[in-house]
């Protein structure tokens, strides 16, 4: 199963390593990364895959929303169907 | 992959423009509940309810979360109670009623609607003690929806039960009147009711329904008024093809979440409906949507015409990104759910003539308007028929939901609270009604109900 993780916030050191460590403390892997500064804000969008994660969805969420609070970033994760269904036919 | 400019388009969408799958409602069917005793009956009613929708709540919330879109409401409709009611001994129907909440409560549903009664073409026994338990049901009871159609194209008008309903209305307010008449927010006189509803207070699961099924309420204004600033000063078919591509993305919403409920939960997915709820939210406005078309304020002069385009479109692009339409399916103008619409009313330029003409070319019908507390059940009742002879002629389903507030008069307001606003109290005609409302009987079905 794939989700998409968008993270927005003020740039710093120690982002995407700090997202990916957590990710990977619950077995999601990580299949495409796109990121880019956009008027000084971090901004950055992950395709994962939580098919093969060693708890929940919701705990997946909950453990990124822990590293966000560390990190002073907004993070979000979302099935990736959600944005399927609104942009494919 | 996604494109980061739609994943952020969708993401802006849920967080700025309050997009939101409005309600995930379980239909259940009560047929198989009927007994003759009374007791035995709203035990069954309770045990299949509450075994049927155990897991609506919880799954509908797993959805939420692995989805990131809100989904407001969950609820339940079940068989016209009338029908299920009808084989019991016994004179008052406030224990079903009361078995409905209870059910309700324990599944944590926000509504449950189906304390109903069919009768367009007459009343059973059944009917009759339903509709006189209207009142004290919707006291004593917190979730518990009702409706009651009375007309429909296909048998004409019961004026003998719009006469009824004008009192039911006027005894309802009176028996909330501590709540500022709050019992009428939850019932709706209908004509041409439809059988697979996902919106309150008119939910009910019709008779020509399965078992268990389950139907989804998408949303969106705020969606398409923010679509429709980008295309300021463009001529109208602009306007019409944004709200239709608008329309069909939020659908492809419902269509999803509805597929995903009905298989983690082992019941047939049934119909989206692609209604365009407001809530009372800044930003969550149909009034909003007309305006931002180009009228000064709603209610104004050609609100109709920019009614009936933001009607048509919302359906052509919805009835592409669903395989399976139904319900209401058009742009609702509940009045006191709708910031745009209080405000038009509150300005005078909004008044319930202009909301009669509105209903003509959208959904459902004069809804959630609060009018004064003196307002005679006679001029209630003539209301309701003008809204069903508008749904009569024109083969659509026509309703009115009508508050009058008591103790209250024009220029007071009323806090109903949560999702059902506040309302305005407007005028009304103040000449007599009364003498054709007391002629009883049933206005005949128009010649265009003949297609056979």
């Amino acid at each position: 199963m794939h989700a998409i993780i968008t993270v927005i916030g003020h740039d710093r050191v120690g982002i995407i390593a700090g997202i990916c460590v957590a990710l990977a403390g619950v077995n999601v892997n990580v299949l495409d990364i796109s990121q880019t500064i956009l008027g000084g804000m971090f901004t950055m969008v992950m395709l994962v895959d939580v098919g093969e994660a060693s708890v929940p969805f919701e705990k997946v969420g909950e453990t990124l929303d822990e590293e966000a609070a560390r990190l002073g970033v907004n993070v979000r994760i979302q099935r990736e169907e959600i944005f399927d269904a609104m942009h494919r036919i | 992959m996604l494109n980061k400019r739609e994943i952020f388009e969708t993401q802006h969408m849920i967080d700025r423009e309050h997009l939101d799958i409005r309600t995930i409602t379980m239909g259940i069917s009560l047929r198989d509940c009927a007994h003759g005793d009374a007791k035995v009956a709203t035990r069954k009613i309770y045990d299949k309810i509450t075994r049927c929708a155990e897991r609506l709540v919880p799954v509908g919330r797993d959805i939420e979360r692995e989805m990131g879109i809100p989904i407001v409401n969950k609820r339940i409709s079940v068989t016209p109670m009338a029908l299920v009611a009808d084989a019991s001994e016994t004179e008052d129907y406030v224990p079903f009623a009361e078995a409905m909440d209870r059910a309700a409560g324990e599944c944590g549903v926000d509504f449950i609607g189906g304390f109903s009664a069919l009768v367009q073409k007459g009343f059973t026994s059944g009917d009759r003690k339903l509709i006189a338990a209207i009142p004290e049901a919707l006291a004593a009871t917190k979730y518990v929806c009702s409706s009651v159609n009375v007309a429909s194209t296909r048998a004409g008008i019961n004026m003998d039960a719009v006469r009824l309903m004008g009192e039911i209305v006027k005894k309802t307010a009176e028996r909330t009147a501590g709540q500022q008449g709050l019992g009428c927010a939850k019932l709706v006189v209908f004509c041409n009711a439809v059988e697979d509803n996902p919106f309150m207070a008119g939910a009910f699961h019709g008779v020509g329904e399965p078992e268990c099924v389950i139907n989804v309420g998408v949303s969106g204004p705020g969606v398409v008024s923010y679509a429709l600033k980008q295309v300021k000063g463009e001529p109208i078919d602009v306007v019409a093809e944004t709200i239709k591509k608008t329309a069909f993305k939020v659908t492809r919403m419902g269509q999803l979440i509805a597929r995903e409920a009905s298989t983690r939960l082992n019941v047939p997915f049934g119909i989206v409906d692609l209604s365009l709820a407001p809530t009372p939210a800044q930003g969550d406005s149909v009034a909003r949507i007309l305006e931002a078309i180009g009228l000064e304020r709603c209610g104004t002069h050609g609100t109709t015409a920019a009614l009936a385009l933001l009607n048509d479109a919302v359906k052509k692009g919805g009835v592409m990104a669903s395989s399976q339409v139904g319900g209401l399916s058009g742009a609702f103008i509940p009045v006191s759910e709708d910031e745009g619409m209080i405000a038009a009313a509150q300005a005078g330029t909004l008044t319930i003539d202009k909301l009669e003409a509105m209903t003509c070319v959208c959904s459902v019908g004069l809804d959630m308007i609060a009018v004064p507390g003196d307002t005679s059940a006679e001029t209630i009742s003539a209301i309701i028929a003008d809204e069903a002879a508008i749904g009569m002629i024109n083969t659509k389903t026509t309703a009115v939901r009508i508050i009058p507030a008591p103790g209250k008069a024009v220029g007071d307001t009323i806090e109903l609270g949560g999702l059902l606003g506040s309302a305005p109290v407007m005028p009304v005609h103040t000449e007599s009604s009364a003498e054709f409302i007391h002629r009883g009987g049933r206005v005949p079905a128009p010649l265009n109900s003949l297609k056979n």
